[in-house]
């Protein structure tokens, strides 16, 4: 459990976090999200006390990190892959930073196996790739088989088969009843990991629930309904339909129309009474992405009159369009175009058409050991 | 999009044993930092090489005679001039080399209890810069004895061996002395400059505060007190004419700035972010 109250860091004028107070409960999966510089790193640095708060504090199963006893058996942190010294081996890192706590050295094999990194063991770690030391690090995280483990952005620079492994891991490690803390600001990845969601925007708490409360709360659910034919007339009858029947109607790029504003049986009926007939009336569901989108672009639109460095946030959501529901309206009927459908397109890697498709895919690389313990 | 929260366990408890981290683990931990590294195994490769090499060219060079007046350890005296570099290069890169490469956010996320790490530190540097600097010092000496221990180098006490060892321990304070300026300043050339500065400064600002009456007592002092004059002082190369037990008080200087170094340090490392 790792509970912060009125966390604040201030360096200079900058706050970087700013009156932070939640709770991270053992057993789930809690992602911690935020745009770039928004104060996920600041945070997790104070949760494991690299940083004093200028005011307020945090705790871990109720002590503050510094005074716990062994602090290496209770808590595990990967806050940066790149923090080894390059000359000295991956086995001969993780040693000296097992002896700091008197594990034994056979768990530094062990771990060595988990994130599969045996091969490399004598290796100097200059050589190694960003995925390397991100499993470096998760192995210097799982040294003390803590009950807290803290993960910052752990799938940066890792490939699509290292991104299901982490993912298959923070599940694993949650499943045995462990708190796990993992900050990214790859929404689609948080989607098919956490449970629950820490959400914070210049480093004020923006939201604090489960991932489908957030979803739900945050994003407009639609229903896809595409009319029998190909042609453009039995859509557009269609569309006038449901828009005279107070529905919000936009059209996709293959003909479908994205509705809002009814619920699935009363399409069904319109169409039924004016003898239409449907191909398709399928719900969707806004993707955690969509809905993250929407919540920090508020955070943006609500600071950018105070805040100079508004451009440095606009380049920092690369390669994630903001969804332009926001904008499709004030185009006119004759011209109408709306984007893809959430999932078919623009997933930054690995991204299924359902959330669930990847979650159930069978785990881990072949050369992953399992953690004896 | 998981399992319902209520199918969790509500915590984990590891089933490895729990040992309380004691400083003699901390001890362990940086002996193996030490000894994994290269550069750490060159600088004191290059600190005995230069005492013993340098050492064993003035033995070759020296007769029987030119011992009659200086002790057997003095050959040893010129390489260590050059080797207390080395000495305080460790000794800084020793804790800086972890400021620079973020490790030490690894090692105090892992040990929280900073003292615990930083005296660690100075723990497993002074021995090892101490028993290197002895054993090559020693070793030079040895060498002088035998080969020019003949009836022409007269008379030689057990004094100028325990004035030799003074003069190990001098350099081994100066590089605890580094140690604790990389641990206040975290940047290995910073601290490395800053080092080299306390041992070529005094010369050249204690000659020129000497050439002005008002200062001309403090350039004294500093020109009888920095780390060349206590070196000779010690290896019975006197270079200044002061009665009394010199080479203790060299020490007791050097101890007191070292001893505020390393308050300062431990005062940083306590109090600042990392």
């Amino acid at each position: 459990m790792i509970e912060a109250v009125g966390l604040t860091k201030r360096f200079g004028a900058k706050t970087a976090v700013d009156q932070l107070s939640f709770q991270v409960r053992p057993g789930h999966v809690t992602g911690f999200l935020g745009p770039n510089g928004s104060g996920k790193s600041t945070t997790m640095r104070m949760i494991v006390g690299l940083d004093r708060p200028t005011s307020g504090h945090v705790t871990i199963n109720g002590q503050p990190f510094r005074e716990l006893p062994n602090a290496q058996r209770h808590v595990g942190a990967l806050l940066d892959a790149k923090a080894v010294h390059g000359g000295r081996r991956a086995r001969t890192h993780l040693l000296a930073l097992a002896q700091l706590s008197g594990i034994p050295e056979k768990r530094v094999d062990e771990v060595l196996g988990v994130v599969g990194l045996q091969d490399v063991a004598r290796q100097r770690t200059k050589g190694f790739s960003l995925g390397m030391g991100q499993r470096l690090g998760i192995a210097a995280a799982l040294l003390g088989d803590p009950q807290v483990l803290l993960f910052d952005e752990p799938v940066n620079g890792l490939d699509p088969e290292g991104i299901l492994w982490v993912r298959n891991l923070m599940k694993q490690l949650a499943a045995e009843g462990r708190t796990v803390f993992v900050s990214s600001h790859l929404m689609s990845e948080m989607a098919l990991t956490a449970d629950h969601l820490i959400v914070i925007g210049r480093g004020r708490l923006l939201a604090d629930m489960g991932v489908s409360d957030f979803i739900s709360l945050n994003s407009a659910d639609f229903a896809r309904v595409r009319a029998a034919g190909t042609g453009r007339a039995e859509r557009d009858a269609l569309a006038e339909l449901l828009d005279g029947a107070g529905a919000r109607v936009l059209t996709e790029p293959d003909g479908a129309l994205r509705v809002t504003g009814l619920p699935l049986p009363r399409i069904s009926d319109l169409a039924h009474e004016a003898g239409l007939r449907l191909w398709e009336l399928s719900p969707h569901r806004a993707s955690l992405e969509e809905a993250y989108m929407r919540m920090t672009q508020s955070a943006v639109e609500y600071t950018s009159t105070e805040d100079p460095r508004a451009e440095l946030w606009a380049q920092e959501e690369q390669g994630l369009k903001p969804w332009p529901a926001e904008e499709a309206p004030q185009v006119s009927a004759e011209g109408w175009y709306a984007p893809p459908p959430p999932g078919a397109a623009a997933a930054p890697f690995l991204m299924p058409a359902q959330p669930g498709d990847l979650a159930q895919a069978p785990a881990s690389r072949p050369t992953t050991a399992e953690d004896p313990r | 999009m998981t399992a319902p929260a209520a199918a969790r366990p509500a915590g984990y408890t590891s089933p490895l044993p729990e040992t309380r981290p004691t400083l003699g683990h901390a001890v362990a931990s940086e002996w193996t930092k030490m000894i994994s590294l290269r550069s750490t195994v060159w600088t004191l490769g290059s600190l005995a090489g230069l005492v013993v090499g340098i050492g064993l060219i003035a033995v070759a060079n020296t007769s029987d005679t030119d011992y009659s007046q200086v002790p057997f350890l003095t050959p040893a005296l010129f390489g260590l001039f050059v080797g207390q570099l080395s000495v305080m290069a460790l000794g800084v890169l020793t804790i800086s080399s972890e400021y620079g490469t973020g490790l030490v956010r690894t090692t105090f996320t892992a040990a929280p209890e900073r003292h615990r790490v930083l005296t660690a530190k100075f723990l497993v540097f002074t021995g090892v810069a101490f028993a290197t600097t002895t054993a090559s010092v020693m070793l030079v000496g040895l060498a002088t004895a035998l080969v020019h221990g003949g009836p022409d180098a007269g008379p030689h006490g057990a004094g100028e061996w325990l004035g030799a060892l003074g003069g190990c321990v001098y350099v081994t304070l100066l590089g605890v002395l580094g140690l604790a300026v990389g641990a206040m300043l975290r940047h290995s050339a910073g601290a490395i400059a800053a080092m080299l500065g306390v041992v070529t400064l005094p010369p050249v600002l204690g000659g020129f505060l000497t050439v002005w009456e008002s200062t001309q007592g403090l350039g004294g002092l500093i020109l009888r007190y920095n780390a060349p004059v206590a070196l000779g002082d010690m290896f019975g190369l006197p270079m200044g004419d002061d009665a009394g037990p010199v080479p203790v008080r060299q020490l007791l200087v050097l101890l007191l700035v070292t001893g505020a170094a390393v308050a300062g340090a431990y005062a940083e490392t306590a109090r600042r972010d990392v």
